[in-house]
């Protein structure tokens, strides 16, 4: 059944992200930042499908705590790959407007604050399973549980410094406030979180042919010992 | 019988480091250096920035507590100690709690020098309100040594252990660090700021009792080979 939804979400995602560049095309630009405005159209997609893919971590992770299931493992690698591969577009594409909107770079906001620590425990996630060695996973498994339990905190603690990050009630407020900007954002949108799932499928499809071929090398080995 | 393996554990420790106090003498003369490394870096012209006493003061508890962490732990892998104690028909969370007391204990300690001597070097009022001031350093010294312990146990097995564990433990405990800091600084502004220092220690306890429990639960899962 994956095998042959595969290429038609591959297809289906194809399609959105021409038909995002096309409705991104089309809206005017904004009155104030002008070009740099359609940024948004990538910076808050590829944050959404980061806290999903954390969110896919944190859940395999409690699930191979708790099981000690191979495919839990899989699915938690999985999670943390994608959230820090769509967490550095973020990272990427939100100082790239900051410079314009903000004057600055960088600020010491909450929510970019929490974002980057977010994105760096899951870097620390992955160099566990890189260079930690023989049963690394479980470490790794406890990384990823960890460090989605400290989400709340870091956001909560840095939120008591002032906020200039644009709230997230810009996303609902959308319709009234710039009717002409909802269907690029959603078809961006959509098209990231296609792009996800269709990266999610392949990431665990490799995941499991390693599983494999590892079982047939010591299949292997045990015949010809 | 659970309280009891904690304070048998944290007996052994005691007892060993009571021998050649390395442990203690090593962290202590480390966490001095620190010091002296932030002041010679942030001092201009005989004043150093404000703010300067608070921030000095948790940075050399953390890198100080990261050193005790990975030192004690060396100890019982070397002797394959805890390999001994976990054979042990102990409840391991017990063994985790007499750990965690142990490292608690140490930095306890550490703190007592460090303290003072912060307060020497930068005339900040650290003993104007000597129990908000005792609570939040209790209250972030056991957050810290909470995921410490756990993390330095799990690194054991691992080959990069030495530089593992701060690249998972810092991003992980920077609540801890931004709470103990701004409370901290709260207390030694003039006139002290009560209210704002009294909700950072209601954070610094909130992260205490989750990321404890967590840690309880963990435990056992990771300890087991």
């Amino acid at each position: 059944m994956m095998r042959k939804l595969f290429p038609v979400l591959l297809a289906i995602n194809a399609v959105l992200f021409v038909a995002a560049l096309i409705f991104i095309n089309r809206v005017p630009p904004e009155s104030s930042m002008g070009l740099v405005q359609k940024i948004f159209y990538f910076h808050v997609p590829s944050w959404i499908a980061m806290y999903l893919g954390i969110a896919i971590c944190g859940v395999g992770s409690i699930w191979y705590l708790a099981t000690g299931r191979p495919q839990a493992d899989r699915a938690a690698v999985a999670g943390g790959e994608l959230a820090v591969l769509f967490g550095l577009v973020g990272l990427v594409t939100g100082p790239l407007w900051a410079r314009k909107a903000w004057g600055v770079w960088w600020q010491w906001d909450a929510r970019l604050t929490t974002a980057l620590l977010l994105w760096l425990t899951f870097v620390a996630y992955l160099t566990v399973r890189k260079y930690g060695g023989p049963g690394s996973e479980k470490l790794a498994a406890a990384v990823g549980l960890f460090g989605t339990a400290v989400a709340p905190f870091v956001y909560f603690s840095v939120n008591i410094w002032r906020t200039v990050h644009p709230l997230t009630t810009v996303m609902p407020e959308l319709p009234n406030s710039a009717p002409e900007m909802v269907p690029p954002m959603l078809a961006s949108i959509f098209s990231f979180l296609v792009l996800f799932v269709v990266l999610l499928m392949a990431r665990l499809e490799l995941g499991r042919r390693q599983a494999d071929v590892d079982e047939l090398y010591l299949a292997y080995e045990d015949r010809t010992a | 019988m659970f309280f009891r393996v904690a304070f048998l554990v944290l007996r052994k420790d005691f007892a060993i480091e009571i021998k050649s106090r390395e442990i203690l003498y090593t962290t202590l003369l480390f966490a001095v250096s620190c010091v002296l490394v932030f002041a010679f870096a942030l001092v201009k012209e005989g004043e150093a920035p404000p703010d300067a006493a608070p921030a000095i003061l948790w940075i050399a508890i953390m890198f100080a507590g990261t050193l005790a962490l990975g030192r004690t732990f060396e100890r019982e892998r070397y002797g394959e100690t805890l390999r001994a104690l976990l054979l042990a028909p102990a409840p391991r969370p017990a063994l985790y709690v007499g750990k965690l007391l142990g490292i608690v204990l140490l930095l306890g300690v550490a703190e007592l020098v460090l303290v003072p001597l912060v307060a020497f070097f930068f005339l900040a009022p650290f003993f104007a309100k000597p129990l908000l001031m005792t609570l939040l350093l209790a209250a972030g010294t056991i957050g810290f040594a909470a995921v410490g312990t756990l993390f330095a146990a799990m690194l054991m097995r691992v080959r990069t252990r030495d530089v593992l564990l701060p690249i998972l433990l810092y991003p992980i405990t920077v609540p801890v660090i931004i709470g103990g800091v701004r409370g901290t600084a709260a207390l030694l502004a003039s006139p002290a700021d009560e209210a704002m220092a009294t909700m950072w220690l209601a954070i610094l306890a909130a992260f205490d009792v989750v990321f404890i429990t967590l840690s309880l639960w963990t435990f056992e899962v990771l300890m087991t080979e």
